[in-house]
């Protein structure tokens, strides 16, 4: 007799956490509503504004959780489902106002919104949320600030029901900043019952537990091996999921996580390598989707001397050879980002550099700039990140030796990474991934552009371009000013390209037995859309 | 007797010095080492002022002997400190993981020696046969091809193409919930719980990765088993206990292969502590969460805490499994702790 735990899964709907006495759970003829998904990441914490909670833990408060706002959704023009930058929706907030001058935000919540354990959601439940979120410092602190939000005297509960925010000066990025997995709202009273002198934001409490009002409640958390999350019935942030019983699963071996999802034992795997993708297009249902507002590059340290010769740095952009750094690093997932017209007349980012492969040209400008017979320097990358740095510095390697500069490439140890190329900004020429998760340019020239801020490994530092950024990062995009600043920005880093675009990467999902699958700039699966599939 | 007892205590003794080293070297090296700390875990998005922010609720703004004095105290009072990665205590978490590789390294040598043993013996026996030839053949295999390798290969085959084992999902099936805790092998405490579904769950579960370990085990194993075999069985003794006219298996058993058994225990020590920390790979293919990869996971995030307290558990485990093979030749070997060599 063939019995497979597929077969079994279907006809069981029996929850593991209801059933404290059974051993396994029986099969029984209730419909399948369980969801099994493997990631390759390890959940370390179900709080997102803990020090040292990693990103795959962001989905516990995408989840979870609720926030004020959260964005709609569009379909894109691969037939993919994504979250829409442009469209914000109600959350638990029910209804929201902003003054005439922009600077101050009022927010109505939703009258039946509950916690997991009865109690309302009540304006003073936001409020000491968001000063949490903006006094606990670290990545929520620094996200918080990104939208203009920094001390708790900005933030108050004008009645059970009233939330206010005052901004110091009006932004585009108030409101999105709202909607992203940040600023979740935490049910206070009970927070507060376990918090101590020493932690007042009862960060050893919701480390381990969830106490939001979000779609979802963690069940169960096996450190290091599993998340089960069951459906919370009373949600009203959205409508109701349609899968009853999520279990997260933790697979660190791509191959293993092939079979799995290939032998239909689970039913997503979620950010599977791009060589997967690729493979496994034909037989399942694989969403490769661009990730928003992200590109893989190329830096040229400025503080280096060949690299501060504006003809050493366009000779390299030359000479790298994209077509086939894409066919091999990228195994054609994600969007080309080279070959551009020349002259910008969007302000869309990413967008395609006007550089493409031309290694008489990337002679030519060598010839022409102080280091006329080549010179020799190192190519950093990262070893955690070898899947598509390795392939793409040999590559490069192979390419600039074409042109007289010899690279040795160096791998750098995770953990020393962020520091040598981000925080120390030591390395010469390094391959370098930045994303901003609010999707405007500004938001990706403030990171990775302007002097001093961290993504800028290449120490790029145009007074222009600062002065720009500076003026763009809070102005409406309506404002007849932005779209030219903007459009000057994109003309400068393409002409002195201190960062060489290389393809905008690409997030792999694959599903079996699963759909309704939507992309989120937080690249973490939002179980809310998922549905089971027959078959 | 006496003489053993002695010999049993300054082996505890001669202990002492060896993890007071481990813990000022363990000490050093973590901090020697070239990531920062306070940089990883601040996030996606850091600004100075936040990445100092990080460093200063770690304690890692303090001098370092201060860290250290910090660092020896909780440890006196039994503390291996808090691992920033996970958020949970490294005592806590070591307690959890250990099992779990210990569980799996054992039921592999297990395996290993009931196959590598008897095979160097047969092919010490009959030499040139092709009993020696298949040993030859499986101890070459077994140190060649890598773990990881022929863990893909068995999920490839049973798992994928024919569908026996169930998915490689770790130490048990999410249909079942874990035994409970005793002693943290799934196998004993489902025992002891009487609960045989969740037993033969968790043996479904640990047979491929056994397998795997053992193949690579099986490799020392099979070829210390054959030489010293084959030494024991020309020695003088056994010509002796030939000539006296005593039985083949008498011959074979009580004489050459009792003392063919010391260099296979002093192997088997060292395969066995090299195999329990070295056994990542096999944990990253079939999702075990065992303490290799969780040593891993912290090296590479600069988790001091926990690599500390990864090193010195595995310091203790080696101080105690010596011991165990010194106790398991004074068992075998009359003349231990008798000043007779």
């Amino acid at each position: 007799m063939s019995f497979s735990r597929r077969d079994f899964l279907k006809t069981s709907g029996v929850l593991l956490g209801a059933l404290p006495f059974a051993r396994a759970i029986p099969a029984s003829a209730a419909p399948r509503d369980t969801m099994v998904a493997v990631i390759s990441q390890t959940i370390n914490s179900l709080d997102l504004h803990r020090v040292g909670t990693n990103r795959a833990s962001y989905q516990i408060a995408v989840n979870c959780y609720d926030r004020l706002l959260t964005f709609g959704s569009k379909t894109l023009p691969s037939g993919e489902l994504s979250y829409d930058y442009n469209k914000l929706e109600p959350e638990l907030a029910e209804s929201w106002t902003v003054s005439e001058d922009g600077k101050v935000l009022t927010f109505k919540l939703k009258k039946n919104a509950v916690f997991f354990d009865g109690t309302p959601v009540t304006a003073h439940d936001v409020k000491w949320s968001f000063d949490r979120s903006v006094s606990v410092g670290g990545f929520p602190t620094t996200q918080m600030k990104a939208g203009g939000f920094e001390r708790p005297d900005q933030f108050k509960a004008l009645d059970d029901e009233t939330f206010q925010i005052t901004l110091d000066r009006p932004s585009k990025l108030a409101l999105p900043d709202l909607a992203v997995p940040v600023p979740f709202v935490i049910n206070s009273k009970l927070a507060k019952q376990h918090a101590t002198a020493e932690d007042p934001w009862a960060t050893e409490y919701l480390h381990k537990n969830t106490i939001g009002s979000g779609a979802y409640k963690v069940a169960r958390w096996d450190n290091g091996q599993q998340v089960v999350l069951e459906r919370n019935d009373k949600w009203v942030g959205g409508p109701l999921p349609a899968v009853r019983r999520v279990i997260v699963r933790e697979v660190p071996s791509a191959a293993t996580s092939r079979a799995l999802i290939e032998r239909g034992d689970v039913q997503v795997a979620f950010e599977i390598p791009d060589k997967d993708a690729a493979e496994l297009a034909s037989k399942l249902k694989v969403y490769s989707t661009p990730i928003e507002n992200c590109l893989h590059v190329l830096c040229l340290n400025t503080k280096f001397e060949p690299f501060r010769d504006d003809n050493v740095r366009k000779a390299v952009a030359y000479a790298v050879p994209y077509e086939a750094i894409f066919k091999t690093a990228a195994f054609e997932r994600g969007a080309p980002m080279w070959g551009g017209t020349g002259t910008v007349d969007s302000i869309a980012w990413p967008q395609k550099s006007p550089y493409d492969t031309n290694l008489e040209k990337a002679k030519e400008l060598l010839a022409k700039s102080g280091f006329p017979n080549g010179f020799e320097t190192t190519l950093s990358i990262a070893t955690d990140l070898s899947a598509w740095m390795e392939p793409t510095a040999l590559l490069i390697q192979e390419a600039l030796a074409k042109i007289g500069i010899k690279t040795t490439i160096e791998k750098i140890p995770g953990a020393n990474w962020r520091t040598a190329s981000l925080v120390e900004k030591r390395l010469p020429l390094h391959l370098e991934n930045f994303g901003g998760w609010l999707n405007t340019p500004d938001y990706y020239f403030f990171w990775a552009y302007q002097a001093g801020h961290l993504f800028n490994s290449s120490n790029y530092d145009n007074p222009e371009v600062n002065k720009l950024v500076d003026e763009t990062l809070h102005m409406s995009m309506d404002d007849p000013e932005y779209a030219p600043k903007i459009r000057r920005v994109i003309e400068i880093i393409f002409n002195e390209i201190p960062r060489i675009p290389l393809w905008q990467p690409a997030l792999n999902v694959a599903l079996n037995g699963a759909e309704g699958y939507e992309f989120w700039f937080h690249r973490q699966l939002d179980l809310r859309t998922m549905k089971l599939t027959e078959g | 007797m006496a003489g053993r007892s002695a010999a049993i205590i300054g082996r505890i003794a001669q202990a002492v010095p060896v993890i007071i080293g481990v813990v000022v070297i363990s000490f050093i090296l973590t901090r020697a080492l070239p990531g920062d700390p306070a940089v990883q875990f601040a996030g996606l998005a850091a600004t100075p002022e936040s990445i100092e922010q990080v460093r200063v609720k770690l304690g890692l703004d303090k001098p370092m002997p201060e860290q250290f004095l910090i660092y020896v105290g909780q440890l006196a009072h039994g503390d291996l400190g808090q691992s920033i990665a996970t958020g949970r205590p490294v005592a806590e978490e070591l307690a959890s993981r250990l099992p779990a590789s210990l569980e799996l390294t054992l039921v592999a040598l297990v395996l290993s020696c009931i196959i590598a043993i008897p095979l160097g013996v047969l092919a010490a026996t009959r030499q040139g046969t092709w009993v020696d030839q298949l040993c030859r053949i499986l101890v070459t295999a077994g140190v060649s091809l890598p773990t990881f390798f022929t863990g893909l290969v068995l999920i490839y085959v049973f798992y994928y193409l024919l569908g026996w084992a169930p998915s490689p999902l770790g130490r048990l099936d999410f249909v079942f919930i874990e035994p409970d805790r005793v002693t943290g092998f799934y196998l004993i405490d489902a025992a002891l719980a009487g609960d045989w579904e969740t037993w033969t769950g968790a043996l479904k579960q640990l047979i491929l990765p056994a397998i795997t370990l053992a193949l690579f085990t099986l490799a020392p194993i099979a070829r210390m088993t054959r030489a010293s075999m084959l030494s024991a069985l020309s020695a003088d003794y056994v010509r002796t206990a030939k000539a006296a006219g005593l039985g083949s298996r008498q011959v074979l058993f009580t004489y050459a292969f009792r003392n063919a058994l010391l260099p296979v225990v002093t192997t088997l020590g060292m395969v066995f502590s090299f195999v329990l920390g070295a056994n990542v790979l096999v944990e990253k293919v079939f999702a075990w969460p065992g303490i290799g990869s969780y040593a891993v996971e912290a090296l590479v995030a600069s988790d001091y805490a926990a690599v500390q307290g990864f090193v010195l558990t595995m310091a203790l485990l080696f101080v105690v499994l010596n011991l165990i093979i010194d106790l398991a030749y004074s068992t075998i070997d009359p003349r231990f702790g008798t000043g007779a060599r």
